[in-house]
């Protein structure tokens, strides 16, 4: 099998430093994000069929922000807690992909 | 009536089955760069080997139309044969009759075909080449998966499960592949996913290629589904058939012994390994220069290239080799190389096969990444599979041997058979470096020149702890060696570990971190 991967790199393992190959998964791996409550995230793919909020609009605790169609179900995505919503980034009818911005609240 | 007449009949049905999905098929298939399912049976078998079983199955399905398809063997061929004279079952999916989807028969022939490996107690052999489900049966094609599925999971640990993916293999047909020991993938040919790229661009939007998505690079380099990657189907075969020659045909045997042949590497062991513990080096060549005729059969060569794992022959009996690799990730245990590990450890305790561990590891990796991938349960395999084998196991320590790595890599309180270790050995609960840190704080914080009682004491404690005398103090290694003392060594370990016998409480099965 053919090994493309020959370049030696400096790879810290606790004190010491060493002269190591890198994976191509391990160079390719995702920074670690901090998440930002105020940014409602999709956790899984799918389809916004309805959106029951607006912008400025204030909401509590539990209500239904806006209903997103995945693994054929429709899932109710609701306020995290009692806050007021800044922006809207999906509208009705879009496809979306896990972890896409859906909602900004403030 | 003469008999002739019959088995020209006989002789014309055999003929026409044999025609699989017909001329049309066969040449859409070699246009592919495939070779036809009959093909591949004969190329993996010895020759004039193969018997072939249920050639004349039909399917029985009515609705939309079906019952006006005939589709000859029903997209399967089944069979037993030989391969370097060890019986296997095979069965082989035929991509050119119905683009080799499963029906109730076609899945009935394959379960016919497990049923018979494992009453029979020889390897079995799938070799995937399917569209996926034969839609038109319905419930019926998924019962017929999920009875595979449960053949697969009941034989596991008896007989050698092989799969090869010659084609698609998608949905839920990849589950058999995954439940199988090997998984034998070839470039360009095999498609292995859950979800197809067109499902994922319609749902997701997301654009992927098929062999981005699921090819045979992806599974053997990223996803560790792949066992083998082959640059051509012949190779592929080969590789399986070099595989055959390693591992026994059940759990109640040994593989074959071969004649022993010294190592042919010439390179002295010594001259392997850098003497600055920073400087990598290939724990390839070390196996090389340990393993009889220098021959070792790496497992998942490209996935967690961080440990080598793959088979070999000491004295002409097979070892399965584990090998911190420092020439990758420094040889760090992580949740990839944990998986691979943990799972070859426990092959080679269901076939009896004994195990010889090289250990060279800094420890596990650290990062945000890795804690959040769940390193602790999948480090923890590590730790179940070699305290939970009870086939000989040897362990030789070859440079570092650092805290939790240390103990994970069948050390002594793993209860390994054997422990040997280099002078090169440093056995301690972390690196000079962290401990003389933590251990002189104050000293090295109080002092007029802090980087250099930093110096001075990292210089101390190397002295003092990173070696193995330590632990060999202790008993916890019973044998520094000289490097090139270590074949003998080993030779010797596992002559001792004959008739070596270890019971384990009586249990229906332990509970894994799976």
């Amino acid at each position: 099998m053919k090994d493309d991967n020959q370049e030696l790199a400096d790879f810290q393992v606790h004190s010491l430093k060493y002269k190591t190959r890198l994976t191509r998964k391990y160079k390719e791996r995702k920074p670690y994000e901090v998440p930002n409550p105020m940014e409602l995230r999709s956790v899984i793919p799918g389809t916004v069929v309805d959106i029951k909020a607006k912008e400025g609009q204030s909401l509590k605790e539990g209500e239904v922000i806006l209903l997103l169609e995945a693994m054929k179900m429709i899932n109710e995505i609701h306020m995290p807690f009692d806050a007021k919503i800044k922006k809207i980034h999906v509208e009705k009818g879009q496809g979306i992909a896990k972890n896409y911005l859906m909602v900004e609240l403030e | 009536m003469s008999l002739k007449k019959y088995i020209l009949d006989l002789r014309k049905r055999r003929e026409r089955v044999q025609q699989g999905g017909g001329e049309k098929a066969i040449e859409k298939q070699t246009a592919m760069g495939k070779m036809t399912a009959r093909e591949r049976i004969l190329a993996l078998l010895d020759k004039d080997s193969f018997t072939e079983y249920d050639l004349f199955v039909e399917h029985e399905a009515r609705d939309f139309g079906m019952d006006k398809k005939q589709l000859h063997g029903d997209g399967v061929i089944i069979g037993t044969g030989t391969i370097y004279g060890a019986p296997v079952c095979v069965f082989a999916q035929d991509f050119t009759v119905a683009g080799g989807s499963l029906g109730l028969m076609h899945a009935r022939k394959i379960t016919k075909i497990m049923d018979h490996a494992l009453k029979m107690r020889v390897p079995l052999i799938g070799i995937n080449d399917s569209g996926g489900a034969r839609i038109q049966e319905g419930v019926n094609s998924l019962a017929g998966y999920g009875e595979i599925f449960y053949r697969n999971t009941i034989a596991s640990g008896v007989i050698p499960q092989i799969s090869v993916i010659l084609g698609p293999c998608a949905g839920g047909a990849v589950y058999s592949p995954a439940l199988t020991d090997f998984v034998f993938t070839v470039d360009k040919i095999s498609k292995m996913f859950i979800t197809g790229p067109s499902v994922i661009k319609t749902v997701l939007g997301e654009e992927i290629s098929m062999e981005d998505l699921g090819g045979a690079r992806v599974h053997a380099e990223i996803t560790g589904n792949a066992h083998f990657f082959a640059e051509s189907e012949q190779e592929c075969f080969d590789q399986i058939k070099k595989l055959i020659t390693y591992i026994p045909w059940n759990n109640k045997q040994k593989a074959k012994a071969f004649p022993p042949k010294p190592p042919k590497f010439k390179k002295n062991i010594d001259d392997i390994i850098p003497g600055d513990p920073r400087q990598p080096y290939d724990v390839r060549d070390v196996i090389k220069a340990i393993a009889d005729d220098s021959d070792f059969f790496e497992i998942q060569e490209l996935f967690a290239a961080n440990i080598v794992i793959g088979f070999g022959r000491m004295n002409g009996e097979t070892v399965g080799f584990v090998a911190n690799q420092p020439l990758v990730l420094a040889g760090v245990l992580d949740t990839d190389s944990s998986d691979k590990a943990a799972r070859f450890i426990r092959y080679c305790d269901a076939f009896n096969i004994p195990i010889i561990t090289l250990e060279d590891m800094p420890g596990y990796l650290p990062g945000i990444d890795q804690e959040h991938a769940g390193v602790i349960r999948h480090g923890a395999k590590v730790l179940y599979a070699y305290s939970e084998a009870t086939v000989p196991k040897i362990t030789v320590i070859l440079r570092k041997a650092y805290g939790g790595g240390y103990i994970a890599m069948n050390s002594r309180h793993m209860h390994a058979d054997f422990m040997f270790a280099w002078p090169t050995a440093e056995i301690a609960v972390m690196g000079p470096e962290g401990a003389a840190n933590i251990i002189f704080k104050k000293e090295i914080e109080e002092a007029d020149n802090p980087d250099e009682m930093r110096k001075l004491k990292v210089q101390e404690y190397k002295e003092k702890f990173a070696n193995p005398y330590v632990a060999a103090a202790k008993g916890y290694i019973d044998s520094v060696i000289e490097p090139d003392e270590t074949r003998q060594m080993l030779l010797h370990a596992l002559d001792v570990s004959v008739s070596k016998e270890d019971h384990r409480p009586d249990k229906k099965h332990g509970v894994p971190p799976f």
